[in-house]
């Protein structure tokens, strides 16, 4: 009887993983307190949580700032890698002559291109951004240029019977809606590998605040660890925040149409 | 007698890499006004190719296709086409996916949907409207494509095996409401199909094709009155001699 009912509440949606994250969280206590006992290597959850506390002030600019680096960079690597995208799918020679330029510059790293972005643009928001952008467009422009690539002929044929001739009517009538998916898919794949650049472009002092800039440059050289930890975590769940967000407004509002099938 | 639609020494030729694929040899039919055209072949004698000629989508190698006296350049709206496959947009509704060739005609919204509306209710899908297609089934998905092709008031509706890949007891179904939209609007219907007994049954008269290169070997006129019965004994004699044609093209094609 009992064993069934342990089992019925096992079961209930939530309550395993609830379950495990506390006990997680409970055997990194007793690590920190009892075993490594020194907060320099590694913090205890308790003093994480107190350290969010401490820097409720410096929380909301943090991620104000970080919010503006990531937009700039992620709009700049939406716009351009559309673009471009669209075109290299639908005009061949448009692929033909830019598909080598880009597979040169795809497999750089995007911290590599950090000391040209302080260069060119100097110690600016914008030369953060241009590091999230960097690593936002390759996966934009790739998945754009895929659904491009695999309309389907019989909608193309489909649209030109009903009237439909003009290659730009063709583009903007059939191409981009059924695009659409592939082009979400491309900019959840951007928005993670931007989330990735944005702490190592605030490494460089582009701004005073900043989430990266925080870690990094404030919290790490004075070993606070425990901070160091609260921004981490932080920095994790605005990015699951911005996936779950982007994920509803599109299964929920752009790709009705495709219910249960789109991005995984 | 004058022809709505006439196909006059059409010759289409593909490159492919084994070399020219000739897929139409001098191809002549005339098709009169009104008239329920079935053209029936074995699979690959370019009966698929013929009506995308027409269509407008492929051009002839040589020879002209005549409609209403002109000659054929490109498509146009006065072709409305139903293909094999599903070619239903999947990111349109019911309704968007019928007002599409109207939105082109740069058509008032209010015309628009009362259109499409009346084109919905024609084919027996009214208050499907608002679905999308992955909500229809396969006889519903070729429904909602013959109210595309027709709400633009195409002259003449071309249909490539449009019933191919239903069931059979939806397909008799679609043929049944396919002969009374046709006696409703009047149209000149081009219809492709592989089945015999399809033939028969919605045709006035049947082109008979031989396969590779596509060419006409018999066209013969069903004069069995309507409404046909599908087991009645003309329709049978006019089976069994649609199937000896064939069988002796395919003979042919063996020896």
């Amino acid at each position: 009887m009992l064993k069934n009912r342990v089992l019925q509440f096992l079961n209930r949606r939530g309550v395993i993983e609830v379950i495990s994250l506390c006990v997680a969280i409970l055997i990194w206590e007793m690590v920190a307190v009892f075993v490594i006992k020194d907060k320099g290597i590694l913090p205890s959850p308790h003093a994480v949580f107190l350290a969010y506390f401490e820097l409720f002030d410096l929380i909301p600019l943090d991620i104000c700032t970080s919010l503006l680096h990531f937009a700039i960079g992620l709009g700049a690597g939406a716009v351009v890698g559309i673009t471009l995208g669209m075109l290299m799918g639908w005009f061949r020679t448009a692929n033909r002559a830019l598909d080598a330029i880009i597979e040169v510059l795809r497999p750089i790293p995007p911290l590599a291109w950090i000391p040209f972005a302080i260069i060119w643009i100097g110690l600016t928001h914008s030369a953060a951004g241009f590091i999230v952008f960097i690593g936002a467009v390759f996966p934009i422009l790739i998945n754009t240029y895929t659904g491009f690539r695999e309309v389907d002929k019989t909608y193309i044929d489909a649209a030109k019977v009903l009237g439909c001739e003009k290659e730009s009517k063709l583009i903007r009538l059939v191409a981009i809606p059924f695009s659409l998916p592939y082009i979400a898919t491309g900019i959840r794949v951007g928005m993670g590998v931007g989330w990735m650049c944005l702490v190592a472009a605030e490494y460089f002092g582009v701004s005073r605040y900043g989430l990266g800039y925080r870690l990094l440059c404030i919290f790490f050289p004075l070993q606070m660890m425990d901070r160091v930890v609260a921004y981490m975590i932080l920095l994790g769940l605005i990015a699951l925040v911005l996936d779950r967000v982007f994920r509803y407004f599109v299964d929920e509002r752009l790709l009705k149409w495709k219910k249960g099938m789109v991005t995984q | 007698m004058n022809h709505k639609l006439e196909i006059r020494d059409v010759t289409k030729t593909f490159e492919t890499e084994e070399g020219e694929l000739m897929a139409l040899d001098r191809f002549n039919v005339g098709v009169k006004p009104s008239e329920f055209l079935c053209i029936i072949g074995p699979s690959g004698c370019g009966k698929s190719t013929l009506l995308r000629l027409i269509a407008g989508l492929d051009e002839p190698s040589s020879g002209t296709i005549i409609l209403d006296g002109k000659e054929l350049k490109g498509p146009s709206p006065d072709r409305g086409m139903v293909f094999q496959e599903y070619s239903l947009f999947p990111w349109r509704t019911v309704l968007k996916n019928v007002t599409f060739g109207l939105e082109l005609r740069k058509m008032g919204k209010q015309e628009r949907y009362r259109i499409a509306k009346e084109c919905i209710e024609l084919v027996g899908l009214k208050g499907f409207e608002n679905m999308y297609p992955y909500e229809l089934s396969g006889g519903m998905k070729q429904r909602v494509a013959i109210a595309r092709a027709i709400a633009p008031e195409p002259s003449i509706l071309l249909m490539d095996e449009p019933f191919g890949s239903v069931d059979a007891q939806t397909r008799n179904a679609l043929q049944e409401e396919l002969l009374e939209i046709w006696q409703r609007t009047k149209k000149t219907i081009l219809f492709v199909t592989h089945s015999v007994d399809e033939a028969v049954y919605l045709a006035d008269r049947v082109a008979v094709m031989t396969a590779r290169p596509g060419n006409l070997i018999k066209c013969a006129g069903i004069d069995i009155p309507r409404p046909r019965k599908r087991t009645s004994v003309e329709a049978n004699e006019f089976r069994e001699k649609l199937l000896m044609w064939l069988s002796l093209e395919r003979s042919k094609v063996q020896d």
